[in-house]
Order: C-alpha cells, then structure tokens, then sequence
C-alpha cells in the first residue's frame, strides 16, 4: 500500500501552492497587476484541499491501524476504541503539527471566502502574508517531522498505546480549541502586516480585523479552559491551574490578545491608538508561535512536553525569528508616529480601555517573565533562583483585582469625555450593592480573609456594573423589552464577555479560599470530615477495564447525616506501557464539587485518601464558556455582515446606515459613526 | 525621535531571541548527560528533621546511594513513595531525599503518616540545590557514587521495572551489592 507516501506527497504539494501563495498575489498587489492577484483564492483553496487530503490520509492510517507507519505504531494500538484512534491523531508532535497546519489553512480558506467586500489589494496581501506563514509550517513538518515515515520492512504487529493520560474526552477537543486560537491569531496578524504594507492602518482595517480577532480569541478561551478542566479530574490532584510553562504559554496569547480586541475596538471606533494596537497584533501572534516553540522545542520541559529535539527547536526559532523581526521592523519603519488630533477627556473610555491595556500587558510580561526567567538565569550563569507558582499567586492576583474594578468603573464611562462628577454619582449605587452582596457572601462562607473579600468584591462589582450598565440602556419610553431588543449582538456579546469573566474571578477566588484538602489514612469504615461533609468509605475492590486493570474504592458521602454522593476513585494500571494513572471520582455541582481520589495502599487494610470539598470551582469553566459564548455573539453582530462589495476605497453606506469608515476619511477628523451614535 | 522608539519591540525580540537560541543547547531533558560524572553540586542545606544540622555534599561520601527529588505536592511522589519504601525497607537501599520547594510541616507529617524511607533528608524549599541539578519536576531520581559524582538521573516515578532495569545494575557496577 502506498498511500501513506501520497500524504507525504500531498504535503510537499501543498507546501508549492504556498510558496506561491506567498509570492503571486503580494507581487500582484505591489505591482497593481490583476491578474495575478487573481491567483490568490485559487492557490488558497488548492493548498487547503492538499493540507486536508493529508490529514484524511493520516487518520485513515490510525483507523485501519497502519502500524507501518511509524507515527501510528508511537502513537495508537489496536485495542484503542476508535474515537481515541482519532484523537490519537493528533497525540504527538508531528500529528498535531499537522492539525495546526490544517486549521491554518482553513482560516486562510475562510479569509478568501468571507473576504467578498474587502479591497483587492488587502485580500491580496493578507492571503499572501497567510501563504506565508503556511510556508514555514509546511517546511518544518516536511523537513523535521514528517508523520508519514515507515517502519519497513518490520512492521511491529500491535502499536505502543496511546498515553493513557490522553485517553480522555476532554483531551479529543482540547487541542483542536487550542490550535484555532493559536492560529486565528495569525488572521489578525496577516491583516496587520498588510495594512502596515499599504499604510493604510484606518479604522477600517480594525472593523475588518475585529471580527477574526474575537472568534479567535474565544477559540483560545474554550481550549484553555478545556485544559484547565481536564487537568482538574484526569490529573488526579484536584488543581485547576498549575503555572506550568505550557500553561503560561496559551495564556499569554490571551492576554494579549484581550489587550488586542480592546484596543481594536478604540482604534476602530475613534481611530486612535493605531500603532500600540498593530504592535498588539504582532506581538499576540509572536505570542501564539513562543507557545508552540516552548512546547515543541523541550527548552522548558513540563508534563505537557513532547520529544524535545534540537533540532526542531532550531528551526521552530528560525521560524519565530524570521516572522517577528521581520514583522517589527516592518513595523518600525511603516507604523504612524503622526499625532491625531482627537481629543479625549481624562475620565473618557479611551483612557479607560488604555488602562484596561496597561493591566493586560503587565499581566503577559509576568508570566512571560515568570515563565521564562529560570531559562535567563539559566544562560547568564547567573544563580539559582525557580520561580513556580507563590510568584504567579502574590503578582497575578493584584493586577486581576485591579483590572476588574476598573474595568467596572470603564463600563460606565463615555467616549470623548465622561464627567468625573456624573461618573463618581453613576457608581454610587453600584458600589454599595457590591460592597452589600459581597459581604454577605463572605458571611456565608463564614471566615473572613481580605484576599477573599477583594476577590469577591471584583466579581460582583464587575458583574453589577456590568447589569447596572445593561438596565440603564435598555431603558425605552416603548418599554423594557424593546429596549433590551434595541441593544446590538456585540454589546450583548461585551455583557456576556464581563458576566463570564466576574464568574471566573468569583470562582477562582471561592475555591482558592474556601476550598479544603485533607490527605488521610483510612481503612475500610473510617470516616473522615472535611468541612460540612463526612466520607465513609465502604467498598475496595478490583476491576478489569478495557485495557487496564484497576483498584478501586467505595465511599459515601454524607452532609447533616443525609447521603449526598456515592463515589468511586479508581487507581488504574494500564497493561500496555506499564503506567498508573489515578482516576479521581468527583461529585460535581453548581454551587461545590466533592473530590475524592485513591491513593497507595499503606498496609495491608489502610489507604491513602485525598478527600477534597471545592466551592464554586465549576464557575471557572462556566465562566469560560460564557466569555467565549460573547465573543461569538459579538461576531454575529449585523455591523460585520455587510453584503455589498467595497471595491474602490470610498465612503460607502453600509444595510444599518453607517458609514463604513474608509483610509481618505480616517475618523480622526471626521464626526464618528459609532453604533453609539446611531442608537 | 518616535520613530526610534518604534524600534524598541524589535530589541527586545532580538535579545529574547538569543536567550532562547542559548536555551536550545541546555535542553533540560538532556541534562543527564551534562552532570553524569561530575561532582554533585555544593551545597549548604538543613536537614528536614532537624534545622540545626547542616548538611553538605559530604552526605553523599562512603557508599553509592540513591537521591530522590520529592515534595508532598507532587502527586507522582505519592506513587512513587511505596516502591521507595520497598526499596528501604527490603532492599536496604539507602536513600538520600531532596525535600524539594516544600513546608517542612507537610513534609514531616507526610513522612509520619506514609513511611520514611529516607536515611537522610535535604531540605530545600527554594530549590536552589534542585536548580543546581537541573531538577526540572519531582520525582527524578540520581544514582550517586560512593565518592559523590553523579552516575544517573531518573526523570519520573521510580518503581520495580526502574529499579531492576536501570538503578540497581547501576549501583551494583559502582560497588554496592544489592
């Protein structure tokens, strides 16, 4: 059979088309050519099309279970069931590079298609900056690690299994969310560069790159969160955020990049901050690409490590290096220094969401500083210093807490100028409901801790300001519901957005102070108490799974005498590659989890327990989603679906009857078309 | 003038740049082979038990021993820690721990609670002597010689198949009988 050879072929096709991709339509676009910016869908829609003929070929070979392809043998084993043979695709590096690859080329195939009403000349380049990008991947999957190598003549009869801690449903989706965020990321990117190129940075550049940026971005949101979550209940240890460099690596980009759809909405809105949000762009990209070279290069190892190679680390840096420097001095050459004239007042929303920016920034410098100092230290020679995770805690949490009050403070706020006087008298009756509520959570958790109070507070005052906000623009003389009806998909979006994010900080401050662990020795009857609630442990016994044997235990759970859950921890050994995994059994609930997992057996009739009660810990992952969920409703919005097609660079009215803003009348002097305005 | 500053982004990538370029070559998994045969770095370290004791790399003199990185907040450690008493308690193997970025309460009541199969433990709760290993996560494991000098470095849980493939032959070729 040779059609594992055909992937292979199909790779090094793809990667032509990109070469091209990359060259045609920017030398079209320079040179005002049409016919060969033409090229540019075509090539796109070839060099997708091999990319995914690949792809199919590779997981045909894990679902006929090709062990000849040595990838597979790695990587999957005949017993696996067939939804973990897909997954296990994309279960080591060269597979999972080659799902990146995929999902780039389908955001460059979504840019040709969704790209109807955008200017020749920026389709041209953005597609031709995106053949870029494709390039660099392409060669380093073609160079370094292809997945479609043999092992001939003897091919192994039964593959090396699939690790079992990626045997796991949340691990299937968890990369694939991941990957979009990462590389609809370079969209933003691609669309910065081009406009740097054609110096046309105007507020219809970000209009166009806003809509990419939040889908993206609320990709990355859900991918983490999956693996927040997955680390949760298959790590077996009951935390949810490590500070694990591989960690650190996706949510940089996503500070960044919530610095970036921010920032983009000034510059879209009142044309200012241009070069700070082209800077953003680049640097969320060059954000996404540390990521993957952190975690394929071994530089830092951590348990989401895969076979560290030189020499793939190598080329990775190569990679980053070119499309960085290049990017930063194209952008230091071309970025505007031209002041504009727009006025804004002290207390405007402009400086509210540039100190939205401030706080966000920090926050990607102190966990890129945090993640990266062991490795400075490390080359200067310098001293013995490990940064883990008290650092992130003492640093991270201040700046979140600031960041949300002003945040709730910025809601309010108006574009231009905002009265500082109107403004202290708008909060008046927020802040005292915040205060009034969060005392009274804190009262019913029943310890006082300031860090508790500061962190709840954040979360309802964020969360009450953010209704507040909502109630006082619904307001309509034809009542509350069409006022609530008036208000457009992206603001609605922005509610989502903020509500989510007050659970996460309500979640993540809940759990962290009010969650208990407790490490016991327990025998067969014990109970143990943690908090309100008493663990029995009834049951010890064997089982045999699939492909492993486990021993697992019985325990009730009781509150006020009265049994709550019944849950069963198992430790499980798994027969292919002699590992132990411990499978935690968790009691989930809106308000609390129970978390219980087994541990070594002590003596002959005593274990080691872990018994943990988690308050509130669901609303990280629900407050995740939410924010995601806003992000994509943001995207829906009418303003972003404009039929007609913007040939030449004029004003033009768009279905809802605004301007859309053109480079000639950059909305620096113009009066801006804001859907503010309009409503 | 500004557009000077504009230039600043790229500095600051070039000089990331380099020290990454530098990291490259100090791979950490790779770190086996850049300590094995030296020396056991110096170090001047409480002993867990007892804050008054200092110990040094003179722990490591007289016969070919086992080090174990390990704090209660690794759950792998927890794993590990049967097949570490076994290996104590059966099979007489003395174990030297590095108490690694830990409480010295948690630890010791871990140790009460679980078993010690430890002859000596290092306390180092800012992991400086872990940095000077190139620890990067517990548990790893290092054979060390009867003169102090590094023969190996476990990445991950030790348990029987380790013990009989890689640790013992090791420390029987570097004159223990085991």
């Amino acid at each position: 059979m040779m059609y594992p050879e055909l992937g292979q072929f199909a790779l090094i096709l793809a990667l032509l088309l990109a070469v091209l991709l990359s060259v045609v339509p920017l030398v079209g676009s320079v040179t005002g050519r049409d016919s060969l910016q033409a090229f540019a869908r075509p090539l796109t829609a070839g060099m997708f099309v091999f990319v995914a003929v690949a792809f199919g070929i590779l997981t045909y070979a894990f679902m006929v279970d090709d062990f000849s392809v040595a990838y597979v043998a790695n990587n999957s084993n005949s017993l696996l069931p067939w939804y973990y043979k897909f997954s296990a695709v994309w279960g080591g590096h060269e597979g999972s590079l080659l799902l990146w690859i995929l999902m780039l080329a389908g955001w460059t195939l979504a840019v040709a298609v969704f790209s109807q009403r955008l200017p020749t000349v920026m389709v041209s380049q953005v597609l031709s900056v995106l053949g870029f990008v494709c390039v660099g991947f392409l060669l380093f999957i073609v160079m370094t690690s292809n997945p479609f190598e043999r092992i001939l003549p003897n091919i192994p009869t039964d593959g090396a299994d699939l690790n079992p801690l990626l045997q796991d449903f949340g691990l299937i989706i968890h990369p694939p969310m991941l990957y979009m965020g990462y590389v609809g990321f370079s969209v933003t990117f691609a669309f910065a560069i081009a406009a740097l190129i054609n110096g046309r940075l105007d507020a219809a550049w970000a209009r166009w790159s806003r809509p990419w940026t939040t889908v993206a971005w609320a990709f990355l949101t859900v991918g983490i969160a999956l693996g927040s979550w997955w680390a949760y209940y298959e790590l077996g240890w009951g935390g949810w955020w490590f500070w694990d460099p591989v960690e650190n690596a996706s949510l940089l980009p996503w500070l960044s990049g919530t610095a970036l759809i921010h920032s983009l909405a000034v510059t879209e809105k009142r044309g200012v901050f241009k070069s700070w949000t082209v800077l953003l762009a680049i640097v969320t990209f060059a954000l996404s690409l540390l990521g993957t070279f952190l975690v394929r290069s071994g530089v830092l190892t951590s348990v989401h490590a895969f076979a560290s190679d030189p020499e793939r680390g190598t080329f990775l840096l190569a990679l980053l290096a070119i499309t960085v420097v290049g990017s930063l001095i194209l952008y230091a050459v071309r970025a505007p220094t031209v002041h504009v004239r727009v006025r804004y007042g002290s207390m405007s929303r402009e400086i509210f969401l540039l100190l939205n920016n401030v706080m966000l920034v920090s926050a990607t410098l102190l966990v890129a500083v945090g993640t990266l100092y062991p490795l400075v230290l490390d080359s200067l020679d310098m001293g013995k210093l490990s940064i883990g995770e008290p650092f992130f805690n003492l640093t991270f949490t201040p700046l979140a807490i600031a960041a949300g009050l002003l945040m709730g403070v910025g809601i309010f706020s108006r574009w231009k100028k905002t009265d500082a006087g109107w403004l202290a008298r708008k909060l008046l009756w927020p802040l005292a409901l915040s205060i009034l509520i969060s005392a009274a959570a804190i009262v019913g958790y029943g310890e006082f801790k300031i860090m508790a109070f500061l962190g709840i507070f954040t979360a309802v005052w964020v969360a009450v300001a953010t209704c507040w906000d909502l109630w006082d623009k619904s307001n309509s003389r034809k009542g509350r519901i069409h006022g609530l009806k008036r208000q457009s998909r992206s603001y609605y979006g922005m509610v989502l957005g903020h509500l989510g994010l007050a659970m996460i900080i309500a979640g993540a401050t809940v759990v962290s102070n009010y969650g208990i662990e407790r490490d016991v020795r327990m025998e067969l009857g014990d109970v143990a108490t943690v908090g309100d609630y008493q663990f029995v442990f009834t049951d010890v016994g064997q089982r045999q799974g699939a492909n492993f044997t486990a021993a697992y235990g019985g325990f009730d759970v009781l509150l006020d005498g009265r049994k709550v859950a019944e849950l069963h921890p198992e430790k499980r050994q798994y027969s292919v590659g002699m590992s132990v995994m411990t499978e935690a059994d968790i009691d989930a609930g809106f308000t609390r989890d129970i978390f219980v997992a087994i541990g070594e057996r002590i003596s002959d009739n005593a274990w080691a327990i872990r018994l943990q009660y988690k308050p509130l810990i669901r609303w990280l992952w629900l407050g995740a989603f939410i924010t995601a969920l806003g992000g994509f409703l943001a995207v829906s919005d009418k303003r972003y679906r404009i039929r007609e097609r913007a040939t030449e660079p004029k004003a033009k009215l768009d279905d809802s009857g605004s301007l859309v803003a053109s480079p000639l009348m950059t909305s620096a002097t113009t009066p801006v078309m804001t859907s503010e305005a309009r409503s | 003038m500004k557009r000077v500053l504009l230039f600043l982004p790229l500095l600051v990538a070039l000089v990331l740049g380099v020290l990454l370029f530098s990291g490259i070559g100090k791979d950490p998994t790779k770190l086996d082979s850049a300590l094995v045969g030296k020396a056991v770095p110096e170090f001047a370290l409480e002993d867990l038990h007892r804050p008054e004791v200092q110990l040094s790399r003179q722990v490591f003199q007289g016969e070919p021993r086992l080090l174990n990185v390990w704090g209660t907040w690794c759950p792998s450690c927890r794993d590990e820690h049967a097949d570490l008493m076994w290996l104590a308690e059966d099979e007489g193997v003395p174990i030297v721990g590095l108490n690694y970025k830990d409480q010295r309460a948690k630890a010791k009541a871990w140790l009460e609670r679980l078993g010690d199969p430890y002859s000596t433990n290092v306390y180092d709760p800012k992991g400086s002597l872990g940095f000077d290993l190139g620890v990067y996560g517990a548990p790893e494991t290092f054979v060390i010689g009867a003169d102090g000098t590094v023969l190996h470095r476990h990445v991950g849980v030790v348990n029987k198949q380790v013990w009989e493939e890689t640790l013992r032959p090791l420390l029987n070729q570097a004159g223990g009988r085991y």
